[in-house]
């Protein structure tokens, strides 16, 4: 019913912000009644996107606008405040944060303390992760990281529905991108919001990942039956769970050839340039994003498969 | 990070005054070209080579535990294999003879900032071949303490070493062996601990005959990971023998299993 919505962009809603150095320009694509996503860069985190990497979803209510995420910095959550307002036309009501990395939560500055909300165990792994991240976001972005505080949602979130404006609104804790990952579903439209535990065309990232607990993830989301999913990154998928399918896809092809890659007995950087299958050919920073893994995952995985091979020294005799 | 700035002025100085010889225009453009080179070469003939290939990942993922691999297999002749950093406050990670193996070493190493990451390929003449590459790197790789110091467990398995051993496909006498440690590999520069890693370790076949001799600094990362080329056939134990700078010593054995799926540095094409 929404499929030919889906996509279709708002043309000229906003004003361009021009190109001035450090000012975000926001271009929200319209994908449901009262539903706009933000786009990020399907890139690295880098100086040429501000850290805009993520996808930001912005959802209308009768009492204010509420945001799936904030974006990489302070700059950025002034701009998305403003972008939310001229668009709904309300205050930001409601910022849920979908997990702890910083291309998501770090424009949280820009809202009052009392609006922004996450899953307790994303307040915890923030508390504890931010200021290295905030160490390493300015010293690739600089002055876009200007002002930009490291702040943890001040509100608790107990998953369920939260009926905001007449907007049903469910909340689902999961977790396998991080130690916890929220997503918001629409009822109204069937839009699903699951943060990074759904990468689109692009790569998916797993510094925190947990392949067992994120696969189980990915097959309760396509229990959704979602009709429209925004991933954490990559382009809307108006499908509903073909973007679920090709992380899970991805998820599965890098578990098994890291294994099969230390069995064969290469090291890290044969690893790291081993081939990537066609299907993922369209898939942005794949080649970054595998090699990422192989950091992430590489040492772990070795000790887990290869054998013990030390002996007493009298048996090398 | 101190050290290091200190160390960036001392070598600056030193450029300018003391360069006993002309080594050739660094590529990289780096600021402590000269002093490591001096050091790390002495009088010995140095030229920039891209036949040494030096194979790095795209992202400093972890600036504790970066991996590169030399190859240096398209060189006749190659005595020594060294990886070093210009930036880092302990420049080199390796210094590697191949005496009965292929000239490739893949080791996993600390970057203490962004700096020019280094193999250098000494041939029978004497003559150093060199190539670099930058990489970028958060800071504190090197001053950071060990992941198994702040868990407090870095006893628990120290000496706990696996691996394996694959013959190279198409080479019968070619192996690949795969060596990781458990070992917190201090680098000496965290407060209140001394500097403690292995500084040695060698491979050699069920005759006696050495194969790989490794002189590790630490610039190696916490649990470090060695590979190295052996020459040896499906079926052949190898042995291994390793020290640390507190004495304690390592012995392990491998068999070589036969039929390997890649064929040599295939992963790395
Ligand atoms: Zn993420």
């Amino acid at each position: 019913m929404l499929g030919a919505l889906a996509l279709a962009p708002v043309a000229a809603a906003i004003p361009a912000y021009g190109q001035k150095p450090f000012i975000y320009a926001l271009k929200p694509e319209r994908i449901a009644d009262q539903i706009w996503v933000v786009r990020g860069d399907d890139a690295p985190i880098a100086m040429a996107n501000g850290g805009a990497i993520a996808n930001i979803g912005i959802i209308g209510t009768a009492e204010g606008a509420v945001l799936f995420d904030s974006g990489p910095s302070l700059r950025y959550g002034d701009a998305l405040q403003s972008l939310a307002t001229e668009l709904t036309g309300k205050q930001v009501v409601r910022v849920y944060v979908s997990h702890l990395h910083p291309d998501h939560g770090f424009g949280l500055g820009a809202f009052p303390a009392s609006v922004t909300t996450a899953l307790p165990e994303t307040i915890r792994e923030i508390e504890r992760d931010s200021p290295g991240f905030s160490d390493g976001m300015y010293r690739l972005l600089g002055d876009w990281m200007r002002g930009t505080e490291v702040k943890t949602p001040a509100q608790p979130l107990t998953p369920g529905v939260e009926v905001i404006g007449g907007r049903r609104l469910r909340t689902i804790a999961l977790s396998g991108h991080s130690g916890a990952d929220l997503c918001v579903v629409d009822d109204t439209s069937g839009v699903l919001f699951p943060g990074d535990l759904v990468f689109h065309n692009r790569a998916p990232a797993t510094p925190e990942a947990d392949f067992s607990k994120w696969r189980a993830s990915l097959d309760a989301l396509i229990g959704l039956s979602p009709v429209i999913t925004v991933p954490g990154h990559g382009p809307v998928d108006s499908t509903g769970t073909a973007a679920i399918r090709q992380t899970r896809d991805w998820l599965e092809w890098l578990e098994t050839s890291i294994g099969d890659a230390i069995l064969r007995g290469l090291d890290m950087v044969e690893a790291g340039n081993m081939p990537i299958p066609d299907r993922f050919a369209g898939m942005a920073a794949a080649r970054y994003e595998l090699q990422r893994s192989i950091s992430h995952f590489y040492p772990r995985m070795e000790a887990a498969l290869l054998p013990r091979i030390d002996v007493s020294e009298s048996a090398t005799q | 990070m101190r050290t290091l700035s200190g160390l960036a002025l001392f070598a600056a100085s030193l450029a300018g005054s003391a360069s006993a010889r002309d080594f050739p225009a660094d590529p990289l453009n780096s600021p402590m070209w000269d002093y490591r080179a001096t050091r790390l070469f002495g009088a010995d003939p140095v030229r920039f080579d891209p036949r040494v290939k030096i194979i790095v990942p795209v992202i400093a993922e972890d600036q504790h535990r970066f991996p590169v691999a030399v190859d240096a297999r398209g060189i006749e002749g190659v005595r020594r294999i060294l990886i070093f950093a210009d930036l880092n406050p302990i420049p080199l990670a390796v210094d590697y003879r191949p005496v009965g193996a292929q000239p490739y070493i893949e080791t996993r190493i600390k970057l203490d900032q962004r700096t020019p990451v280094r193999g250098a390929v000494q041939i029978a003449s004497g003559e150093w071949l060199v190539s670099g590459i930058w990489v970028d790197a958060a800071g504190g790789g090197c001053s950071a303490p060990p992941l198994s110091r702040v868990r407090g467990d870095w006893a628990d398995r120290l000496g706990e070493m696996r691996g394996g051993a694959w013959s190279i496909q198409g080479k019968s006498d070619a192996a690949r062996l795969r060596v990781s440690f458990r070992h917190p590999m201090d680098t000496g520069l965290v407060e209140n601990t001394a500097s403690y890693y292995i500084d040695h370790l060698s491979v050699r076949n069920a005759r006696g005959m050495e194969l790989a001799t490794l002189e590790m600094q630490a610039a190696i990362s916490e649990d470090p990971s060695i590979t190295v080329l052996p020459n040896a056939s499906a079926g052949e134990r190898l042995i291994l023998a390793g020290r640390d700078t507190g004495g304690r010593t390592y012995a392990a054995i491998v068999t070589v299993e036969s039929g390997a799926i890649i064929p040599p540095g295939g992963g790395s094409q």
